[in-house]
């Protein structure tokens, strides 16, 4: 498969899956503040710092209102990681790619671009947001679908794949790094019903609640990171992600899986062996923030790996 | 489609008759589903010069112009005589030049060509054929008569807008095809993969073939990734392909693979720094050099364009004449050649009457049509043809044939051409019909896309 092929497929899949993580972030916090209309607008703020874009969400907008933070991570084409910017990346990926991809999953991102940017020219889209938001989802959730069921599983559904899980896997530890800091300012809330109703605004958004009860029944946080964190099944699950991407990675080189022949294999193979190892007990006593910022850190040296090793244009 | 008198002609009856039972909303209705449904799929050309939103459908009518078999029986053959003697031309011009030799065509005309290529002197591209593909404009006259207006030898585009849509039509008026003969063009994408695997050098048993495009901005890119899509092969860029001792590779996830021929649709300027023009970016260093040691095939081959130019082409008739020994069966638009002192003072002294074109542009740029222009525009003309005879060609304002339009909810007539497509393989194969430009601005006879044109089906029946 052509070096740039690769790289598109690679990245059509991850932009997908981070406008959807992107609708899965707004829709938590959303849930959150109907549960609590007391709370106010200091919950919106934390959701632009975990997507770490502060700097320029505060140039332009200031204030970090509710309508202020929805504006800058669902329309803005300015900000790199708006649901819009990666839809526009992604059909660009994409339509470079037409005749890689099935006549479906194209049309499919055509039209979930098109959707976006209708509601984003409209006016007047904030009566109706747990609809749009819950449209973003469900339409990165069938690209998945149609990926699935009409492209070849060969090297290029691979590479689907491994962008796929890859970015749901940073994308997840993120959904947990915003509870983080919304509780932060009051950290006697911990345990109370308050803080329950928020755990499970959080796993609904993360479409875990259900399956979280299935396993564990009460909501506690240490289960709540044991579960999105450390399962091996869910598949939102950092750790199932993990597995998957290494599967994908394994399967594209062609080598053993207990093993590795090139750089991303040898990062993600460790990482997904630290989280396969370690315990909700052990990331909350080495706090739940700090394990996750190493996380994301070290899984973006696995991106650069495989930008490296794999789409590199530069002559071999 | 319909005759002077009013009526419809005999072959468009069947058609008449359906849209005289639909309604006008049922007309538009179905009009509007398709070009959502175009939007939907993306079937777009990108405009040059604006930025986001620079993706367009070519407005697409659903009125089909239809053309009767036998007539289209002569115009197929008059293609292929063409197509014949183009080839042969062009393989004499960078070989023995015998035309010019036996003055059938003034030397200087060659050598005054931008779009002849000294590099190209002397190649032997396989089988002999220069010209793969091609897209030849037709016009038709107040007298019915078909005219070649332009030979497109270089990068012709448009042959996926005719087959995106007759899959439209079949969605839109589904009755009429089955009590209609309309000849298939489905197989056009069978045909050019046979010719591009044709070209690969007989030891290859499975020929690595690929479409090269200069990417997703040019404005044809939704028809290059079309074709790869539809012949199953790979698109590639300038940037996804090394040469190394003269062999041409592809950059893949898994190390260089080997590339045989090449569907090119970037222009000779840009395929190669080191031969051509050095600025270009989206050419492979090199791929002249594999191609002349024929462990490349190009197709179109490089130096086609010398028969593109306007001026070369007001000799086509002689060139058929001389290496045919035949009378050329579609004519040419007569044309005046303004190097020529006393042609170039006919020209001038009709300036209001003439359409002016230059010999080497295409897409409808930089041209002059008389009788629509004001009294300074043909006196800027004047000056431009002084300064740079060679470069500029006249021919009479025709007027152009109309078909009838949807325009809103009622028809209309709007100025039409017509650009079949040829492959030339093992064989020669002509699209049956081919795309039909239409001028959708009232009384324009500009058609190109790039211009506001739009298009319609093309049904031979």
């Amino acid at each position: 498969m052509l070096s740039r092929v690769a790289d598109s497929i690679y990245w059509t899949s991850r932009y997908i899956e981070r406008a959807e993580a992107v609708a899965r972030f707004i829709a938590v916090n959303l849930n959150i503040s109907m549960d609590l209309s007391t709370a106010g607008n200091q919950q919106w703020r934390p959701l632009v710092t975990t997507t770490g874009d502060n700097e320029m969400f505060s140039e332009t907008y200031g204030e970090a209102t509710k309508r202020n933070v929805i504006e800058f991570l669902t329309f803005d084409r300015k900000n790199p990681n708006s649901i819009l910017t990666c839809l526009i990346n992604a059909r660009e990926n994409a339509r470079s790619i037409r005749e890689r991809i099935s006549a479906e999953m194209w049309e499919h991102i055509n039209r979930f671009y098109l959707m976006v940017k209708d509601v984003g020219d409209a006016e007047g889209i904030l009566d109706d947001l747990h609809d749009f938001y819950d449209a973003v989802r469900n339409s990165g959730q069938q690209f998945v679908g149609v990926t699935d069921a009409t492209m070849t599983h060969g090297e290029g559904w691979h590479f689907c794949q491994l962008g796929r899980f890859l970015e749901r896997a940073d994308k997840m530890s993120r959904i947990l790094d915003v509870k983080y800091y919304i509780l932060l300012p009051s950290p006697q809330h911990v345990g109370s019903p308050f803080d329950d109703l928020q755990w499970a605004a959080l796993l609904r958004s993360a479409s875990a609640y259900e399956m979280y009860r299935q396993r564990f029944g009460r909501i506690t946080p240490h289960n709540v990171v044991d579960f999105l964190m450390l399962d091996k099944e869910f598949p939102r699950a950092v750790l199932h992600c993990l597995t998957r991407a290494n599967e994908s990675l394994h399967a594209i080189t062609g080598s053993d899986i207990e093993g590795f022949t090139n750089l991303p294999e040898q990062r993600l193979g460790q990482l997904r062996a630290e989280f396969a190892f370690t315990s909700a007990t052990d990331i909350i006593g080495r706090g739940l923030h700090e394990f996750i910022d190493d996380f994301q850190t070290r899984l973006n040296s696995v991106g650069e790996s495989i930008g490296t090793t794999f789409f590199s244009l530069q002559p071999v | 489609m319909f005759s002077p008198g009013g009526s419809p002609r005999t072959n468009c009856q069947l058609l008449y008759q359906h849209i005289q039972e639909l309604t006008s909303n049922d007309l538009r209705k179905r009009k509007t589903a398709a070009e959502r449904s175009m939007i939907r799929l993306g079937i777009t050309f990108n405009v040059y010069g604006e930025q986001e939103g620079t993706e367009r459908i070519i407005p697409f009518d659903i009125l089909p112009r239809i053309i009767q078999g036998e007539h289209w029986s002569w115009i197929s053959k008059g293609l292929k005589q063409r197509i014949i003697a183009l080839n042969m031309f062009i393989d004499d011009i960078y070989h023995d030049q015998k035309i010019l030799k036996d003055g059938v065509i003034p030397e200087h005309v060659v050598r005054s060509a931008s779009s002849f290529r000294p590099q190209c002197v002397g190649l032997n591209p396989p089988h002999g054929i220069w010209c793969h593909i091609t897209g030849t404009d037709l016009v038709r006259d107040g007298d019915g008569e078909f005219y070649v207006l332009e030979d497109n030898l270089r990068c012709p585009s448009g042959v996926s807008y005719v087959l995106q849509n007759r899959q439209l039509m079949k969605q839109t008026f589904p009755g009429l095809f089955e009590a209609q003969f309309v000849r298939p063009v489905d197989d056009y994408c069978s045909q050019l993969l046979d010719a591009l695997n044709y070209l690969a050098p007989e030891h290859i048993e499975k020929p690595q073939v690929a479409v090269l495009s200069p990417g997703i901005y040019n404005s044809a890119y939704f028809e290059h990734s079309f074709l790869a899509q539809q012949m199953g092969v790979e698109l590639v860029e300038g940037r996804d392909l090394v040469v190394r001792d003269r062999r041409v590779y592809a950059r893949t996830t898994k190390g260089l693979r080997s590339v045989d021929v090449l569907y090119r649709r970037i222009d000779d300027d840009f395929i190669d720094p080191q031969a051509f023009r050095k600025d270009s970016m989206l050419g492979v260093p090199g791929i002249m050099d594999a191609y002349r040691a024929g462990n490349v095939a190009l197709a179109n081959a490089p130096g086609t364009g010398i028969a593109d130019d306007k001026v070369i082409y007001a000799y086509v008739p002689d060139m058929i004449k001389y290496y045919l020994s035949e009378d050329a069966i579609l004519p040419n638009v007569p044309t005046f050649v303004c190097w020529d002192d006393k042609q170039r003072d006919h020209v001038i002294k009709n300036i209001a009457e003439m359409v002016v074109k230059p010999a080497n542009e295409s897409g409808g740029y930089g041209m002059l049509i008389g009788p629509r222009a004001s009294k300074e525009e043909h006196a800027k003309f004047v000056d431009l043809i002084k300064a740079n005879p060679r470069n500029y060609i006249a021919q009479p304002t025709l007027s152009l044939s109309r078909a009838p339009v949807i325009i809103d909810d009622h028809l209309e007539g709007r100025h039409v051409d017509l650009r079949p497509f040829i492959i030339y393989g093992r064989d020669i194969y002509v699209l049956p019909g081919g795309l039909t430009r239409v001028a959708l601005r009232k009384g324009s006879l500009v058609v190109n896309s790039s211009q506001g044109g739009g298009s319609k089906d093309t049904w031979v029946v």
